[in-house]
């Protein structure tokens, strides 16, 4: 599903942290960020959800985002945007005292 | 169409076969696995669709626009290519991988407990910089609790002897000890903020590897119940190395794919894979059709995410160290079209 160039990224974490079969996943995912299913899947439209929603996207020399969230960053928008508790997340929160 | 069909081998060679022939391996390779198996051979629908795939002389095989998969990898990198976070981050960042792995090149549970905190620092840098899901993975591998590499008897060594008592209890006291290793690297793991826990190869030793990836799977889940489990299995059917482990009253020698993922998903497992062995002096379609056979009651009757291994020497693919793309892309499309897997 092309990772962080569309939402596969995002449908994996429902399949890894919460065992839905990839029917499922899609529909959930595609709920929680307001696109269909199939959209998931388009590069084109994901650029854009994941720049609005914070999500982390690619970056090239082309296409760069320095103000924009990324990785860790990212990861609390992802588990925000999907209502789901990232391990690392949460790590990071404790040790940083923001928990 | 061409009369001609340029088509893979289950070595990896290329041959021409005619669209009749393509068609005579599809049928034959799905009653194979079905005899093999015991379960029911493909429909007529959809052999007509893989002989679609197969027919085609095109390089390149994919699946609809929507119908994409999830991927998930055992060990992503190649390890040669500067440190491991930057070859994770290739893959994030320029091959569009769904999710990562980090590994070991030693990569066996026994081995990686010996170098863990090492490991868990890899594992915390790199979640810190990456975006997708990170796993960590490696193998079972119980064959290395036993002597020279280990402390138990080899059971190997003592089975053609005919002290098969001797060999049972050899192969039962490496599985406490590889559950020992396995739910500690786990157990690190997560405190490093890992994502998932993944077991390559499950039961590639037999049933005693079955049976010590099941408990430590088990035991796991109950210590870390967000943690992501994956199980990818060896092989198709489940060798008796034991011959009488049991898990949740299931005896493993012998489990088909369907059975497998039953006791991995009541262990725990987020994510199973079947592997579907290849034989290589068959050809590519008689290998996709035998595989989608057998492990189609597996996905079917799922009821977590089945990712079906999709690699050299497993799930249709040749094995050889260089895969074709063309061989891959028709395994990897045949896959998700006929089985509706939920990933590979």
């Amino acid at each position: 599903m092309c990772g962080l160039r569309a939402a596969g990224d995002l449908v994996a974490r429902m399949q890894i942290n919460r065992r839905m079969r990839l029917p499922d996943a899609k529909a959930y995912v595609a709920e929680r960020l307001g696109v269909t299913a199939p959209e998931l899947s388009d590069p084109l439209v994901m650029e854009a959800v994941r720049g609005d929603h914070g999500l982390g996207r690619v970056t090239t020399f082309e296409t760069l985002y320095p103000t924009e969230s990324s990785a860790i960053e990212a990861k609390f928008n992802i588990s925000r945007a999907l209502d789901i508790p990232i391990n690392c997340v949460e790590r990071f929160s404790e040790r940083a005292g923001l928990a | 169409m061409h009369e001609s069909i340029p088509t893979r081998f289950g070595d990896g060679s290329l041959g021409h076969l005619s669209v009749g022939e393509i068609r005579a391996e599809i049928e034959a390779g799905t009653q194979a696995g079905a005899t093999r198996a015991k379960v029911s051979p493909l429909t007529a629908d959809e052999l007509d669709h893989l002989f679609d795939i197969f027919a085609s002389p095109a390089r390149f095989s994919a699946v609809d626009i929507g119908d994409e998969v999830v991927l998930t990898y055992d060990g992503s990198g190649s390890k040669m290519i500067g440190a491991r976070v930057q070859d994770l981050l290739i893959y994030e960042q320029m091959f569009g991988a769904d999710s990562i792995e980090l590994s070991h090149v030693d990569y066996s549970y026994k081995a990686v407990k010996t170098i863990l905190p090492y490991e868990a620092q890899f594992m915390k840098d790199t979640q810190l910089v990456a975006t997708v899901p990170v796993m960590y993975g490696a193998m079972p591998n119980l064959g290395l609790y036993s002597e020279p590499d280990g402390p138990t008897p080899n059971w190997s060594t003592l089975l053609p002897q005919g002290r098969v008592e001797e060999a049972r209890e050899a192969q039962e006291q490496a599985v406490g000890l590889a559950v020992q290793d396995m739910v500690h690297v786990a157990d690190a793991m997560w405190e490093a903020g890992a994502d998932g826990i993944d077991f390559d190869t499950a039961g590639a030793a037999g049933d005693g590897d079955f049976l010590a990836t099941l408990l430590a799977v088990e035991k796991i889940r109950a210590r870390h119940p967000q943690m992501g489990i994956q199980v990818g299995m060896a092989g198709e059917f489940v060798l008796g190395m034991h011959g009488e482990l049991t898990y949740d009253g299931v005896r493993l020698a012998g489990l088909w794919p369907e059975a497998q993922m039953r006791l991995a998903s009541a262990a725990g497992a987020s994510i199973f894979g079947p592997a579907i062995n290849v034989k290589t002096d068959k050809t590519g379609a008689w290998n996709v059709a035998r595989a989608l056979t057998i492990a189609k009651p597996c996905v079917e009757k799922a009821d977590i995410p089945v990712h079906m291994n999709v690699g050299m020497g497993v799930g249709g693919v040749p094995m050889n160290t260089y895969m074709a793309l063309d061989a891959v892309s028709r395994a990897s499309r045949a896959c998700v079209d006929v089985l509706r897997v939920d990933g590979l």
